[in-house]
C-alpha cells in the first residue's frame, strides 16, 4: 500500500493527474469470464477502445493489441460492440 | 461616477450594480420564486451593455451552483444570486461548491423557509448551508451588501481560500427598501477586484487532462474535510486584509465584527444583519438613560471570528439574537457565542425573533437588553417575563 498523504499535502479539491492516483487492480472484480482476443478477425475498427469504460483495451499506437486483465471488470461490452467476432467471452480457466 | 455621488438604491439593486462593476465573465441563474430583485437588475444592466457578462438561464437553482462551479473552475470569473426556497434547492451543490474549492461569489436575500409558505425575512435559508464550507458575510443595510459584494470576489479567490463568498442581506428590509447608496468608480472596482486569478488546474484544459472531482473513500474523505476547514481559516486573514485595503479606498470598514459602543458596556447583544441597525438606535436611546449596553455586530459568520467575540464580551452580560431556530436544540448564532464564550464566568441568554419577516419593534431590543423578554420574542401568546 502507498504512503498515504496528509491533509495538507493534497492537491486543491483533490483534482488528480494522469496516473497520480492509486491504481488498484479492478481485474480482480471479473466474475463471469474474460474477454479473449482473435486478432486474425480484428478490423482494427476500434470500437472496443470506445466503448470500454475502464480503459482496459490496449493500442500499439492506434493499433489493437489486446486486453489488459489487471482492469478489465469483464463486462463484455467489447464483445458486444465488436463488429467482426474478433472478441469472445470465455471461462477464466479457458 | 464619484465616489462623492450618492445614488438612491435597494440592498437588491446595489450588489447588481457592484456585480455589473466586478464584470463576471458568467452567471448562472434561475430565479425561483420567491426572487429578489438582483438579478433582474443585473440582467438589466447587461442587456444594456454595462457588462460583457454572459447570463446563462438554466433550468432550477440547483443547475445554477452546478454551472456556477465548472464556469468558476474552468476559468471564468463567475457569481449568482439567490433567496430561501433557491437556496435550499441548491444546498446540495453549495457543499460540492466548497469542495471543489470553486472561488465563486453569490449574493443571497435571505428570506425564510417553507413551511408554511412565506416571502419574508429571517435568516433559515442561509443557516441551512452553515456547514456547508461557504464563506458567509451578512450585511446591516445595503451600502455594507455593496460594500461585502465587491469585497467578495478578493476574498473568494485568494489562493490559500478558493471557497464560495455568499453576501447575505435580509430579504426586504435590505433587498426591497431604497437607501441612499456610495458607489466605487468602476474603474476602481476594476482595479481592486484585479483579473481573474485562472485555476491551477482548469478544467478544459486539453494539454494537461486531470480527474476533478474525484471519489474519496474513508482513507481520503476525512483529509478533504480537514483541508477545508484550513480553507476558511484562511478566508478570516482574506477578510481582514481586503476589508483594510477597501477601507483605504472606500472610506468604510467592513471587518468581521463591528462592535457599537462597547467601551463599558455591562449588557452586549450580538446579532447579524440589518437588526443590527436598529439596536444600535436602541443603544444610543438607552445610553441617553444611562443605562451601559452595547452591540457586537457579526458580518463574518462563516468563518466565524470566535477570539474578537471572546474579547468583546469579556465579563460582560451576553445577549444573542437569533433570526433562525434550531428546534429543539440551541439557534446557531448563540451555539456559536456560546462555544466561543466556553469557560467564561458570564451569563448568557439567547432570543429567537423576526421569524417570516416579523417585525422586531425597539421597544422589544429594550426588553432584551433589560432581560424581561421571552425566548422567543414576539411571538402571540408567549409570556413577556416584565
Amino acid at each position: 500500500m502507498p504512503q498515504l498523504k496528509d491533509w495538507n499535502e493534497l492537491p486543491v479539491a483533490g483534482a488528480l493527474a494522469p496516473l497520480d492516483a492509486v491504481q488498484p487492480h479492478t481485474g480482480g472484480w471479473r466474475t463471469a469470464g474474460r474477454p479473449v482476443t482473435h486478432l486474425s478477425a480484428c478490423v482494427n475498427c476500434l470500437l472496443c477502445w470506445l466503448y470500454c469504460p475502464d480503459s482496459a483495451i490496449v493500442l500499439d499506437g492506434t493499433t489493437f493489441a489486446g486486453i489488459d486483465y489487471d482492469f478489465c471488470k469483464g463486462c463484455a461490452l467489447c464483445v458486444e460492440v465488436c463488429p467482426a467476432d474478433a472478441l469472445s467471452m470465455e471461462s477464466e480457466d479457458a | 461616477m464619484s465616489t462623492l455621488e450618492q445614488h438612491l438604491l435597494t440592498g437588491g439593486e446595489a450588489v447588481a450594480h457592484a456585480l455589473c462593476q466586478i464584470q463576471p465573465d458568467v452567471v448562472p441563474v434561475y430565479p425561483i420564486t420567491p426572487q429578489t430583485p438582483i438579478i433582474q437588475t443585473f440582467s438589466s444592466l447587461v442587456a444594456n451593455g454595462a457588462a460583457h457578462t454572459e447570463i446563462v438561464n438554466v433550468e432550477s437553482e440547483h443547475s445554477a451552483m452546478s454551472a456556477a462551479i465548472g464556469a468558476a473552475l474552468a476559468g471564468a470569473r463567475t457569481a449568482t444570486a439567490t433567496s430561501s426556497q433557491g437556496l435550499a434547492l441548491m444546498a446540495e451543490v453549495v457543499y460540492v461548491a466548497a469542495s471543489r474549492r470553486a472561488p465563486l461569489t453569490m449574493a443571497v436575500g435571505n428570506r425564510a423557509l417553507s413551511g408554511p409558505i412565506n416571502i419574508h425575512c429571517d435568516h433559515s435559508d442561509s443557516m441551512l448551508v452553515r456547514d456547508s464550507g461557504v464563506v458567509q458575510l451578512f450585511a446591516e443595510n445595503a451600502q455594507e451588501a455593496y460594500d461585502l459584494m465587491v469585497m467578495a470576489p478578493r476574498i473568494a479567490e485568494h489562493p490559500d481560500v478558493l471557497l464560495p463568498v455568499l453576501v447575505c442581506q435580509d430579504g426586504f428590509t435590505i433587498t426591497h427598501a431604497a437607501e441612499p447608496i456610495s458607489m466605487l468608480p468602476d474603474d476602481d472596482v476594476r482595479a481592486f477586484v484585479g483579473e481573474y486569478r485562472t485555476p491551477v488546474q482548469p478544467l478544459l484544459d486539453a494539454a494537461h487532462p486531470a480527474t476533478h472531482g474525484p471519489f474519496a473513500m474513508p482513507d481520503y474523505y476525512f483529509e478533504f474535510r480537514r483541508a477545508q476547514a484550513a480553507a476558511l481559516e484562511a478566508a478570516a486573514i482574506a477578510l481582514a486584509e481586503t476589508a483594510e485595503e477597501y477601507s483605504a479606498i472606500a472610506g468604510r470598514s467592513n471587518d468581521a465584527v463591528e462592535q457599537y459602543r462597547l467601551g463599558d458596556a455591562e449588557t452586549v447583544l450580538v446579532a447579524l444583519g440589518s437588526t443590527a441597525g436598529t439596536v444600535k438606535d436602541v443603544v444610543d436611546e438607552l445610553r441617553d438613560a444611562g443605562e451601559r449596553v452595547g452591540l457586537l455586530k457579526i458580518r463574518s459568520f462563516r468563518p466565524f471570528p470566535a477570539e474578537s467575540v471572546r474579547l468583546a464580551c469579556a465579563a460582560r452580560d451576553v445577549v444573542v439574537l437569533d433570526r433562525a431556530d434550531s428546534p429543539g436544540g440551541a439557534p446557531p448564532l448563540a451555539a456559536d457565542v456560546a462555544f466561543a464564550l466556553a469557560g467564561q464566568a458570564l451569563t448568557l441568554r439567547s432570543h429567537v425573533y423576526g421569524l417570516g419577516g416579523r417585525d422586531l419593534h425597539p421597544d422589544a431590543i429594550k426588553q432584551i437588553f433589560r432581560g424581561e423578554a421571552a425566548p422567543y420574542v414576539g411571538v402571540r401568546g408567549e409570556p413577556c417575563l416584565a
